[in-house]
């Protein structure tokens, strides 16, 4: 058979369109796979306005083609004083593989309610990043395949949101997309909160135009972005649909608010 | 030489060797699905088609052409669902013009399973066959590797599972043409709402010995949701950083046009009026 295809690597399997040809293993020995990460899909959203922020995320849960669930939050309220969360102050958004996003969830809202329980106050969200950070650290080697970001108010009463790589890698932003549609929706961010791109008519010619300037969005402008944000990759991305869960963080408290998004 | 061009078949090879990966095609995860009625047979499909994760076309179609009274939906490798059923809609032409009676549908599927299994599964065209012809309504199935069936009811593609549940749950023998049409959209449905890989709307094309009838966009569940914001921007948003402007006066110094002289020879080419 191999002396007819003139190619040495033609007597093994043939093309495959997932990875090159395997070089064969000596005589005898036997690959062993440990497969401990699913891609849960979905995506994540958050923004920082100037007395507020907004964490947003899909609620839909999947494998592969399949949908395990169409409600499956991956926003989640931490550090209240109780399990219902009534009273807290700080939101962290999951995405990626849920079953270690939920773990990373209740991992920092424990550490929250131990810093409360010793320091007899709530934990700001400066030390509360700080903290997830070296959380995720903690698991350099054997990661928490979660794509975080974390929300709130900071000491100044201004909105406050933080992204992570899954090791904690992290850094305070304005707004950060996340997940399976964050490449489709981050440069929305960019051109729409940051106003990337875009310059004032007739103030220049060529480089030397002037940069439109940055204002403040107001908390109505910033959920018309949300929602038109994830509308937006529902319909080109096929893990991104079925709900928009958001979570409005203000002085009074965190507001949480459902939409419905496409099913298909 | 007719057929397919081999001659990057070992520069492939070589650097397939060296670990370059092949060019990834645009799959259709599909739902397609067929059923059988009295006095004829109904096709149905989704319209969107995938690259990965991403929607490469919202409302692509997945019904194919043969003949007037054979039709086909497929599934798999868009490129090959689309050549193979034009080539053998070609060539079903020319056979059924040489001996003059109508196309039939097993002679379709037969050159169609015989096609493919010539390609050892390498052309990724999954397809639902259905016509009527002289000798009745036919459904077939035919998969990229050569292997056919011939059922009352049938699904394909990445959807299969969750049309092939309606059909199991609500199939009966000798439905009306209404009821093989709402079970094969329902059946679509059920693949466009529990498959990833499906999505969009559903198409149909009833057959019956008299005429087919397509409905494209039968049903259109899934409409896109308005924007809540005008996202217009001001004329002179974006940076213009080098402006040229050709004249059309000045368009001859970019392009020349000559004028032929048309030879008249005897045999002019046959043009459709």
């Amino acid at each position: 058979m191999a002396m007819f295809s003139q190619n040495p690597l033609m007597n093994g399997p043939n093309y495959s369109f997932s990875d090159a040809p395997k070089t064969s293993a000596p005589e005898g020995s036997r690959e062993h796979r440990f497969d401990p990460y699913t891609d849960n899909g979905g995506s994540t959203l958050a923004i920082a306005g100037a007395d507020f922020a907004i964490m947003a995320g899909d609620t839909r849960l999947t494998s592969g083609y399949s949908i395990n669930s169409r409600h499956h939050p991956k926003v989640f309220k931490i550090g209240g004083t109780t399990a219902d969360q009534h009273d807290a102050t700080i939101v962290l958004s999951v995405v990626g593989f849920a079953a270690d996003g939920e773990a990373l969830k209740e991992r920092l809202d424990s550490i929250c309610k131990m810093y409360r329980y010793r320091h007899g106050k709530p934990m700001s969200v400066k030390a509360c990043a700080q903290r997830l950070s070296t959380i995720l650290y903690q698991k350099r080697f054997f990661p928490y395949y979660a794509y975080a970001i974390l929300g709130g108010l900071d000491e100044a009463g201004k909105g406050a949101v933080y992204s992570y790589d899954p090791v904690g890698s992290y850094e305070r932003e304005q707004c950060r997309a996340g997940g399976a549609a964050a490449s489709l929706i981050m440069p929305f961010l960019d051109n729409q909160v940051n106003f990337k791109n875009q310059y004032v008519p007739g103030s220049g010619e060529g480089h030397a135009l002037q940069e439109r300037e940055r204002r403040p969005l107001s908390r109505n402008e910033v959920e018309i972005l949300v929602k038109d944000a994830f509308d937006g990759a529902v319909e080109r991305h096929i893990e991104v649909g079925d709900g928009l869960q958001m979570m409005v963080i203000t002085s009074n408290g965190v507001e949480e608010i459902l939409l419905p998004l496409k099913k298909d | 030489m007719p057929g397919f061009d081999f001659s990057n078949y070992n520069r492939n090879a070589a650097l397939h060797a060296r670990g370059v990966p092949l060019p990834k095609a645009t799959s259709t995860g599909t739902t397609i699905v067929g059923c059988i009625f009295e006095g004829g047979v109904v096709i149905a499909a989704d319209t969107r088609a995938t690259s990965g994760p991403i929607v490469a076309d919202k409302n692509c179609e997945k019904l194919h052409y043969i003949s007037p009274n054979i039709w086909c939906a497929g599934a798999g490798t868009a490129a090959d669902t689309e050549f193979t059923t034009a080539l053998i809609s070609s060539q079903l032409e020319l056979h059924s013009l040489s001996t003059g009676r109508k196309p039939r549908v097993v002679t379709c599927m037969t050159m169609l399973k015989q096609h493919l299994f010539r390609y050892q599964g390498h052309i990724g065209a999954y397809l639902v066959v259905a016509g009527v012809d002289p000798t009745g309504t036919h459904l077939f199935t035919v998969h990229a590797h050569g292997s056919t069936d011939k059922l009352p009811y049938v699904t394909m593609g990445s959807g299969s599972l969750a049309a092939m549940s309606v059909f199991e749950t609500q199939w009966k023998p000798q439905l009306t043409q209404d009821e093989a049409v709402a079970l094969c959209s329902e059946a679509i449905q059920s693949g466009i709402f529990n498959d990833l890989g499906s999505g969009s709307n559903v198409d149909v094309a009833i057959i019956t010995d008299k005429k087919t009838t397509l409905k494209r966009n039968y049903i259109k569940p899934n409409e896109r949701v308005p924007k809540l914001k005008s996202y217009i921007f001001k004329r002179g948003t974006t940076a213009v950083l080098n402006e040229k402007i050709i004249r059309k006066e000045d368009l001859g110094n970019f392009v020349s046009v000559h004028e032929l002289a048309v030879e008249e020879t005897g045999d002019k080419m046959e043009v459709d009026a």
